[in-house]
């Protein structure tokens, strides 16, 4: 089965991403695919590489680089959504790419089933 | 990527329905949702929305949301005829739980009780809830 997800939800703040990615590894590790992960609202911070969490915490945005890599996951990140969070290509990390709402909605119409993370 | 999602069912239509949760301000969910909504439309998909819980809220006529400097969308509600999105679906119970009426909407909309709307989310293909 093919998934797509959307991620409204910044890292760290909420869990959304943590799940929507152990989501994804699921899902991959059971013989499914997930074509592209869609990150919208607060969720386009999942894409700024200048973080640095705790050495024992998690790396939530190099997480989902080494899972794009991995299984060639489309990343993509909200145009409108970034732009007004100040998110930008020079700050993008690797996988991430930027791109419309179309991409979102290609996905719903595409995939057997579109899985929401947010709050 | 874009091999792998193969573009051969690009003249599907899919039933996608926004679910909307939250009330208009106090945080961007309802903004963000419409704007998708909008998309989705232009994607000629068959496209209702749901307003529940303080979702309803977004649809209350007369919002003045200048004290608090944000901008009031609820106008583009009504713009949503103009894309073909004709079907918006309000909960009863949440209208009733915050003392508010279908006359106080700023659209025409179908009222429908919480069973209902829970049976038109099970018909729908593409389920977004802000």
């Amino acid at each position: 089965m093919q998934f797509g997800i959307l991620v409204n939800e910044g890292p760290y703040q909420h869990q959304a991403s943590d799940s929507a990615y152990q989501f994804a590894v699921a899902a991959l590790e059971q013989g499914h695919e997930v074509p592209r992960v869609f990150f919208y609202m607060d969720g386009v911070h999942n894409a700024n590489r200048l973080q640095e969490p705790q050495q024992d915490d998690r790396n939530i945005v190099r997480r989902w680089s080494e899972l794009a890599e991995r299984h060639q996951v489309d990343l993509v990140v909200c145009v409108a959504a970034a732009l007004r969070r100040g998110l930008k290509d020079e700050i993008l990390a690797p996988g991430f790419r930027i791109s419309g709402l179309g991409q979102l909605v290609e996905v719903g119409i595409q995939a057997d089933r579109l899985v929401t993370f947010g709050d | 990527m874009s091999e792998a999602m193969d573009l051969e069912q690009e003249g599907d239509i899919k039933r996608f329905m926004f679910v909307n949760r939250k009330a208009p301000h106090g945080s961007i969910y309802a903004l963000e949702a419409l704007e998708v909504v909008l998309i989705a439309a232009a994607f000629d998909q068959d496209v209702s929305l749901a307003f529940l819980d303080d979702g309803v809220f977004q649809l209350r006529q007369d919002q003045n949301a200048k004290a608090i400097d944000m901008k009031n969308f609820a106008p583009t509600f009504r713009a949503l005829e103009d894309y073909d999105v004709e079907k918006l679906y309000v909960e009863r119970e949440s209208l009733a739980e915050r003392g508010l009426t279908e006359d106080e909407l700023i659209v025409p909309v179908e009222v429908v009780d919480r069973a209902r709307m829970g049976a038109l989310m099970a018909e729908q293909d593409v389920v977004l809830s802000f």
